[in-house]
Order: structure tokens, then C-alpha cells, then sequence
């Protein structure tokens, strides 16, 4: 495959940033993108220019580090899939690929196509923690769970916080991510102590972050690689309302 | 009382508010669409109906007291629909910063992108609406009392009908996307009846259409006549 490569260039999180092209020569189908990135990267290095910045850990799809818009889509043209997973087969009949980092003023690009998302972690410090016992390991039938809400907390666990629902979203807003992170645990006993303080604090710190809010598009459980459904934002909503409600903080009281 | 002020702090919470006005304005869009179909039982009846809505509550409340309770509900909650509107739309193009050179859409449905703009037309349109039929200001021969009378001559221009028109479908995808929008962020979602919730929005939307082009388009065609 021969292609036009359209990359954001960004020397540094003050700089402008603008598109730069570059040929990417006998492409191999059976290469992945980032492989192919890594490629262009080499050829730069050669020729004493600056390579292109991309996050990268696992590789495998399971880590939430990578993250490009490719062609207008984040993580790229397949659905339930991480930009590291897409191959350069799934670009067939694609001659001219746009690479951008994701785009929100929460997230700050670092350099090229990183970009800084530590807010969604101080999103998650947010949420404080759970009410679990320490020491030796209870009885796995101790606490007993319904099979529904083992099967919605692990579909909202599965997130990756890979960001692509802040890049795809008009609004930039992070609903699916906090209320993914909201439900998983809210679904399960061991969340319910905490469940309303959790996301009363969480939408917090989402709001100061200067993430947006939802419209309801749904372009987020598209773009989603984990293939989180927007349910979750709902049950987030019907959270927070009945949190600012009704919710009463525990307060130390005489004996 | 309090808390119902802390929960329009967050940006959630004017979502909430903003989708409790718009049940109640769609409500109320029912309401006034099948009273519109009185247009089709005749002049007095149509002329008796429109009394009637000034009469509500009477002798119990003083004359026209009705009239304005309710219209005094219904522009709280297109005041708190606006205005919650605009902060959410300010804090998500802040928050938004640079575009996409190169962007596919992913949403769910085209609606969804025409709520803000659609918003303002609608607004417009309720401007105009009243100055057409209720104060009479924008009506070429308005007669106070006279319902029937002012409806046919008001639809007697194209221009007017088509603006109708085209508001029209402004609400129609407003509602589509808005009813069905308003249950996810109140929260009303569960398994069983999620399935139900955006045909029930389409129907409404398309119902809601129908019943009102039916007015002027009946005066067009020349089936409501004087």
C-alpha cells in the first residue's frame, strides 16, 4: 500500500501545531497502524528529522494508552476496536489517512498526537474509595451478587479510559467515562456505602475539569472500543439527582 | 428548597431541569394541538373553545386568572429550558476547544445536531406566533374574539405557511430527539421499556406535525374557509 500520511505536528503544548504530509511507501496490509507509524518514524529518523509523538503501551487493545483520530474517527474506521488493533488492511482503498490527536480542552496535547488526559484520573480520585474488608480473602459466596448486576458492573469496568468518548463527543464531555466508572461500582454491594457521595464528587471534578456535558448523540458509545452503552450515563443522572436530593453526609454524632 | 438550587449547579442537574420543562412544554404542545382540531367543528365552536381558555377557573379564580396561572408556568419553563440550554451549550464550546479537521459523525441520530439552532428558530417562531394570533400585531385583520376568523385570514399568506412549515419540522425533530434525550437524563431507563422510548418519540414528534400543519395547510387547500 502506498499512502498520504496528513499528521498533526505540535512541537510542545504552547505551539500552534499544524498538519504536516508524508509519504508512507510499501505499506504491508498485514501491519498494524501503529506499526506503520513506527515506519514513518524510522524514516524520519534517518533523515535527522523529529519523529512522530504517539502513545503506545499493551498493543493488544487493553491498555487505554493509545488513542488517534483516524480519518475523523477515533481509534479508527473499526468499531470495538483500539488504534493499535486497527490493521493497515482495515484502510483498504484508503489513500490519504488524517491522524489528529483527540481535541479538548481538557485534554492539553503534550507533543504531536499525545495529549495530557490526567484529568479523567483526578476524575477517578474523585470517587474516594470503597468499603472492602481487609485481611484473609472472605468466602466468594459471602457477599451474594445477582447475575445482572455482576454482568452491568463488569460491562461498565471493561473501560479502558482511553478517552475516545471526550474526542468524540460535540460537547467534549466525559459522562461515559465517570458514569462507566460510576457504575461499576454503584451495580455491586460493595459500592453502595459510598455509591451517592462517589458521584455527587465525580461529576464534580468532571465539571471543574472543563469537560462539556451530554446531549445525548451517542457518539461516544460508537466510538467507544469497549462498546460501553450510554445506559450508564442515564443511571449516572438518576444518581446525581437523587444524591443532591436526598443524600445526607455521615456526620460524627454523640453517643 | 435548598438542594433544589444546589442541583442546577451542576451541569447534570440543569440537564434535569431542562428536561422536566420540556416534558411539561410538550405537554402542554399536546394539549394545544387537539385543541387546534377545533378548528374543524366550525366557527362557534372553535370561537366558544377559545373563550373557554379565557374563562378557565372562573368564578372561582378572577376572570382571565386561569389563563395567566398557565401562562405564567409555561414561560418559567421556557426561561429555565433556555437558559439552562445556553450554559450547558457555553460550557461544552469551551470545553470542545479546537475542531477536527477531518471529523465523521457518530451520532445517533441527525436530530440530536439541530437542537441548538432549531431551538432559536422554534424561539423565533413562538415570538411570532404570539404576535400573529394572540396579541394580533403581526396579523394583517385581527379582531379580538373572533379565533376562527383570525386563523383563516392569518394562513392566507404562503410566506406565513411556509415559516409554519419550517418551524414545524424544527419541532418535530426537536421533540424527536428532546423526549427521547429528556428520559436518558432524567434517568427514566431501564431494560424492559428502553426499546419503547424512541418510537414513542416519533410517533409523538410525527403526531404532533401532522395535527398542526393540519390548520393551515386545511386553509390552503381551501377546506377551512370563512
Amino acid at each position: 500500500m502506498d499512502l498520504t500520511l496528513h499528521v498533526w505536528r505540535q512541537d510542545g503544548p504552547n505551539d500552534k501545531g499544524r498538519f504536516e504530509t508524508l509519504p508512507a511507501k510499501d505499506i504491508s496490509e498485514h501491519m498494524s497502524f501503529l506499526e506503520m507509524l513506527d515506519l514513518v518514524n524510522e524514516q524520519l529518523i534517518d533523515q535527522g528529522k523529529e519523529p512522530i509523538a504517539f502513545d503506545h503501551d499493551c498493543r493488544e487493545g487493553i491498555c487505554g494508552t493509545c488513542g488517534l483520530m483516524i480519518n475523523g474517527v477515533p481509534h479508527g474506521p473499526l468499531s470495538l476496536t483500539t488504534a493499535c488493533q486497527i490493521h493497515m488492511r482495515h484502510l483498504e482503498g484508503a489513500t490519504e489517512i488524517w491522524v489528529e490527536p483527540w481535541r479538548a480542552t481538557a485534554f492539553p496535547v503534550i507533543k504531536d498526537l499525545v495529549v495530557d488526559r490526567s484529568a479523567m484520573d483526578r476524575i477517578i480520585e474523585a470517587g474516594g474509595y470503597v468499603s472492602v474488608r481487609t485481611g484473609a480473602a472472605q468466602d466468594a459466596n459471602a457477599t451474594p451478587i445477582k447475575k445482572i448486576d455482576a454482568d452491568m458492573a463488569m460491562d461498565a469496568a471493561i473501560c479502558i479510559g482511553c478517552g475516545a468518548c471526550v474526542a468524540a463527543c460535540p460537547n467534549a464531555s466525559a459522562m461515559l467515562f465517570t458514569s462507566a466508572k460510576v457504575g461499576h461500582l454503584g451495580f455491586l454491594p460493595q459500592g453502595q456505602p459510598e455509591r451517592y457521595e462517589r458521584v455527587l464528587n465525580m461529576v464534580q471534578v468532571h465539571d471543574d475539569e472543563g469537560f462539556g456535558n451530554c446531549t445525548n448523540h451517542g457518539a461516544c458509545q460508537n466510538a467507544c472500543p469497549k462498546g460501553i452503552s450510554v445506559d450508564f450515563i442515564s443511571r449516572l443522572n438518576r444518581d446525581l439527582v437523587k444524591a443532591t436530593l436526598t443524600y445526607k453526609p455521615y456526620e460524627i454524632t454523640a453517643v | 428548597m435548598r438542594r433544589v438550587i444546589s442541583l442546577y449547579r451542576t451541569s447534570v442537574g440543569k440537564k434535569f431541569y431542562m428536561a422536566v420543562s420540556g416534558f411539561i412544554l410538550i405537554g402542554f404542545l399536546v394539549a394545544h394541538m387537539v385543541g387546534n382540531l377545533k378548528m374543524y367543528m366550525g366557527a362557534d365552536s372553535f370561537n366558544h373553545y377559545a373563550e373557554f381558555l379565557r374563562e378557565v377557573g372562573y368564578p372561582i379564580l378572577p376572570h382571565m386568572a386561569g389563563l395567566w396561572l398557565f401562562r405564567i408556568v409555561l414561560l418559567v419553563c421556557v426561561g429555565l429550558h433556555m437558559l439552562s440550554a445556553w450554559q450547558v451549550y457555553t460550557q461544552s464550546r469551551n470545553a470542545r476547544g479546537g475542531k477536527y479537521t477531518k471529523e465523521e459523525s457518530l451520532h445517533f441520530a441527525y436530530a440530536s445536531r439541530t437542537m441548538r439552532w432549531g431551538g432559536v428558530i422554534i424561539g423565533a417562531f413562538v415570538v411570532y406566533h404570539i404576535l400573529h394570533f394572540t396579541t394580533g400585531n403581526a396579523h394583517p385583520e385581527f379582531v379580538h374574539g373572533e379565533a376562527y376568523q383570525n386563523v383563516i385570514i392569518g394562513f392566507q399568506s404562503p410566506l406565513v405557511v411556509a415559516f409554519y412549515l419550517v418551524a414545524l419540522v424544527m419541532v418535530t425533530f426537536h421533540i424527536y430527539h428532546g423526549l427521547w434525550s429528556a428520559f436518558q437524563t432524567v434517568g427514566a431507563n431501564h431494560p424492559k421499556y428502553n426499546a419503547y422510548r424512541r418510537p414513542l418519540a416519533l410517533v409523538l414528534a410525527l403526531l404532533l406535525f401532522a395535527g398542526f400543519m393540519t390548520v393551515p395547510v386545511g386553509v390552503v387547500a381551501g377546506v377551512l374557509t370563512i
